[in-house]
């Protein structure tokens, strides 16, 4: 590492904030743009599995909650690729990336949702885990992104709200429709265990020495779990993990998660990866004509 | 049921479809900025309906859900317009959105006069938001019409656009838009697209009992 | 184009910066700002201007430390204790 680069890791690693104009190492840039860029994918591709219900929703109430949630997604992804913009790499290769399959997007997005009772559990338990991530990236070193969060963190404080109702109003029905919650939340379990990455030690990841993000995988977790577990169980929910417990020391144990499936997922084997990818592509190739017209520099 | 009941029923079944209809192109729209737009437009929409039904429910004693869900299709009284399935296309879209705001500009300015108090009192806030569905529509205006499929969307639309307003209503609006009047798509009883549209936008609310919470 | 857009949080606060975001005139310019920035009624009022029109200053000569402009530039509590003592005012 040279020294200009080693004098930037040391300032980041002081608190120091970088801003879009400052000189920064071509390897912080990279991974800036590598973690920025695929959290924009995943909002973007967030909105797939939830976006049919819109059209499904029991009530008004539920139709324009949802309708809003998505919004904000879809808001939330222009907000973070703009970020991604101004560090060099332009929207629609962005796009280009995402769909080809060469960028990632979260691992939740690569599932199908069922009913209903997905609908619920997504808005609460998977907004719920994001946050977590989100609030931590209040303090990344990169202050654009950073800025972003806050807004971000706003506006998806009505979401959890939304997707808790939404659980509420269920399991306090018909034994049919908690049946339908349950039922969500044994298939969603797995893959918001698998959500905030394998436990790597924050020393040996690249995003945490350069304090993009500034918690580690396995504190997320457990502050999930902690936050989460005990509100799932109160309504007479179970978790299909018989290994899940709180240890005397406030340490959640849990049925390791396998992590090969996770890099398989992300990698576009999940059992919805190829499905909506393709559906983004095809529906992009529909609208390309109204961004040659109106936006020619950022499809 | 009343003539104000059919009337507000007619309105809110418009907007309510219209809002489901204009709510399928969230999160697949042409570029992110014009998503989110495009999405309160939506919610906009259902939020008249939702308004429109709270009036009509007081009179028929019952509530804005039920009537949005609880009816069957041909109990509906939307005009074909609102019921045309348009994406993945938006110059369809955008040609409709201009068709319809207006349209309904004449009809809710028609309405703020009523001797109805309250039917004038929702037509004046209806009107204060679309002001921005009518500039919003105007702008696209402005970049669409000289585009081929802009314009044959719109003489596509057009007849169904007329259906949107009483007979006495089409002179203004053959005014405004520009084109001579034509045989108008009446209102009529809801078709098969309605039917495929209605039997997924009441799916959840049909798989538990008649009053269930959600 | 881009556009940067500032919103004011409430009546007599300063104009803040927001964000920016992609339209191609003015007008597509209002829409999308009214709802990235005010569709909660989170704003009370926004300034957009496109991004090319904004010019930013970032580098401030500060040779010759000219403190006398600013508070930090003084340090009366040597001469003011010396003043009470004379006086006789100095706490016992």
């Amino acid at each position: 590492m040279d020294a200009r680069t080693q004098e930037f890791l040391e300032e980041v690693q002081a608190g120091r904030q970088v801003e879009t104009g400052d000189w920064m190492p071509d390897e912080y840039r990279k991974r800036l743009i590598k973690f920025i860029e695929m959290h924009g994918n995943s909002e973007l591709m967030g909105v797939l599995p939830e976006r049919d219900w819109i059209l499904r929703a029991p009530t008004l109430q539920r139709k324009l909650a949802l309708t809003a949630k998505i919004q904000d997604e879809v808001g939330h992804c222009q907000l973070i690729y703009r970020v991604v913009e101004d560090l060099g790499k332009p929207r629609a290769q962005c796009l280009d990336d995402l769909i080809s399959g060469k960028s990632k997007f979260h691992n939740v997005f690569h599932y199908p949702t069922k009913s209903w009772g997905d609908v619920g559990v997504i808005a609460w338990l998977v907004d719920a885990a994001a946050i977590i991530s989100q609030k931590a990236l209040l303090k990344c070193s990169y202050a654009p992104y950073a800025r972003v969060m806050k807004k971000v963190c706003w506006e998806e404080s009505f979401h959890i709200l939304h997707g808790r109702d939404t659980v509420l109003a269920m399991v306090t029905g018909t034994p049919a429709q908690f049946e339908l919650v349950q039922e969500a939340l044994d298939r969603w379990w797995p893959p918001l265990m698998h959500f905030h990455g394998n436990p790597i030690p924050a020393e040996e990841d690249p995003m945490f020495v350069w304090r993009i993000k500034s918690q580690a995988n396995e504190d997320a977790r457990q502050q999930f779990l902690e936050g989460y577990v005990p509100q799932i169980l109160e309504l007479g929910l179970t978790i299909p993990d018989p290994k899940l417990r709180r240890g005397d020391d406030g340490v959640w144990e849990y049925t390791e998660p396998d992590w090969d499936e996770l890099m398989a997922v992300v990698t576009g084997h999940g059992p919805a990866s190829q499905e909506r990818l393709d559906f983004r592509r095809v529906s992009r190739a529909e609208v390309d004509w109204v961004s040659k017209v109106m936006l020619p520099e950022a499809a | 049921m009343s003539e104000r009941a059919q009337l507000l029923l007619e309105l809110a079944d418009d907007e309510l479809i219209l809002g489901w209809r204009n709510s399928e192109w969230t999160g697949i729209a042409p570029f992110l900025e014009e998503d989110v737009a495009f999405s309160s437009i939506a919610q906009n929409e259902i939020g008249h309906a939702r308004a429109l039904y709270d009036l009509a429910a007081v009179e028929l004693g019952t509530d804005a859900d039920a009537l949005a869900f609880d009816r069957k299709p041909e109990e509906y009284r939307c005009a074909q317009l609102v019921q045309l399935r348009l994406v993945p296309d938006w110059a369809q879209t955008i040609a409709r959105h201009v068709l319809y705001e207006t349209a309904d500009a004449l009809r809710i300015a028609a309405l703020k006069e009523h001797d109805d108090a309250e039917l004038a009192g929702i037509a004046a806030k209806v009107e204060r938001e679309e002001v921005y569905h009518r500039l919003h529509a105007e702008m696209w205006l402005e970049r669409l019409r000289n585009e081929a499929r802009y314009t044959e969307a719109v003489d596509e639309l057009w007849p169904y656009a007329l259906g949107v307003l009483e007979p006495g209503l089409r002179p203004a609006l053959a005014e405004r838009v520009g084109r001579p009047q034509v045989q108008a798509v009446e209102r009529s009883a809801p078709g098969e697209e309605f039917a495929a549209l209605w039997e997924e936008m009441t799916m959840v609310r049909r798989s538990a009992p008649v009053g269930a919470q959600w | 184009m881009i556009w940067e857009v500032f919103r004011q949080e409430r009546k007599g606060q300063p104009f803040v910066h927001g964000g920016s975001f992609h339209a191609p005139d003015k007008a597509f310019a209002d829409a999308y700002a009214r709802e990235f920035y005010a569709r909660r009624q989170e704003s009370v009022a926004l300034w957009i201007v496109p991004r090319e029109e904004i010019t930013e200053i970032g580098e401030f000569p500060d040779e010759f430390d000219l403190k006398y402009r600013r508070v930090d530039g003084y340090s009366i509590k040597a001469r003011l204790k010396e003043a009470r003592e004379r006086a006789g005012t100095a706490a016992p």
